[in-house]
């Protein structure tokens, strides 16, 4: 199991076959997350779903699911442009809630600030309308495991 | 009649948030002094499937429910209290296949802001998996809809 884990991980980062990756993580399944590469970058989108709402009455989508987004985003962008070796762990994880999230479609796109040996700091922009007019902004420090892939 | 009115107003309030709902989590404990919830562990919050351990995204859904529900204990009346900011410390991983329990309380009270803070939890708070602060904006009662949702709170008729 673990390593056919990690051969479909490496089969899909090769092929740059992003839903064959999302398709191993069954939270990013649950919230239903999409990744699209748009040149050097990452377009990461959460699409309408009813079940990803929390506030009832706006309606707006669960701070906790943007959040799950957003972090899930960050270690994704990890894993393609690091080269980490696995999925990052997370170590802290601090968000700014702008505006409330909408029941629509949101994007988020990925920066990593500094990558060092061992750990990796990565701030995450999510938007709806404009990425001028972000719902939320975060950032987060993941450990990445030592050695790089091949 | 109830012996708890906090329980049961939690537990109205956390059955009409459509996400909570789809990842289980139910009202713990509720008291003047905090909140806790408890999130089931599943299959479909997995977020590393070699470890089986759950994803962050999960846990700060449960933790952002209950910061944000921690202000039922202290508010006087229902208001809407949107998330301004959240931050959460992971201790270390939650192990699979047991419940993630989310305690939070309110430090501070002012007439715009709420400050909490909690910590998640699996066998023993001593241990937390997780520790989280978080600031919320007060609405007030005037804001479009709270008193719908105030009602279902308070268990009447909307």
């Amino acid at each position: 199991m673990t390593h056919r884990f990690k051969t479909r991980l490496e089969q899909a980062l090769e092929r740059g076959n992003y839903e064959a990756l999302l398709d191993l993580i069954p939270y990013a399944k649950l919230i239903g997350v999409e990744c699209t590469r748009l040149g050097d970058e990452l377009l990461f989108r959460l699409p309408a779903n009813k079940d990803n709402i929390g506030n009832p009455i706006l309606p707006a989508l669960h701070g906790g699911v943007i959040a799950g987004f957003m972090e899930l985003s960050a270690a994704l962008h990890l894993l393609v442009f690091a080269g980490a070796p696995g999925l990052p762990k997370i170590i802290d994880f601090s968000l700014d809630y702008l505006r409330a999230g909408q029941f629509r479609d949101t994007y988020a796109k990925c920066q990593v600030w500094r990558q060092g040996r061992r750990v990796a700091n990565v701030a995450i922009t999510a938007w709806q309308s404009t990425p001028a007019e972000p719902i939320a902004t975060a950032r987060a420090h993941f450990k990445i495991e030592e050695g790089t892939r091949p | 009649m109830t012996e708890n009115p906090f329980l049961e107003r939690a537990t109205r309030f956390v059955s009409a948030l459509r996400h909570c709902q789809v990842l289980g989590i139910t009202v713990h404990d509720a008291s003047g002094e905090g909140m806790t919830l408890v999130l089931p562990y599943g299959p479909h919050i997995v977020g590393d499937p070699l470890t089986g351990v759950i994803h962050g995204g999960a846990l700060t859904s449960l933790m952002d429910t209950a910061c944000g529900m921690a202000t039922l204990c202290v508010l006087p009346e229902f208001e809407v209290c949107p998330t301004l900011d959240l931050r959460i410390d992971y201790m270390h991983p939650a192990a699979p296949h047991k419940p993630v329990y989310g305690f939070a309380q309110c430090y501070r009270v002012t007439t715009d802001v709420i400050f909490t803070r909690g910590f998640a939890y699996q066998d023993d708070p001593q241990q937390p998996i997780a520790h989280v602060v978080g600031t919320f904006m007060r609405m007030g009662k005037l804001l479009k809809g709270t008193q719908r949702l105030g009602n279902t709170v308070k268990g009447e008729k909307a």
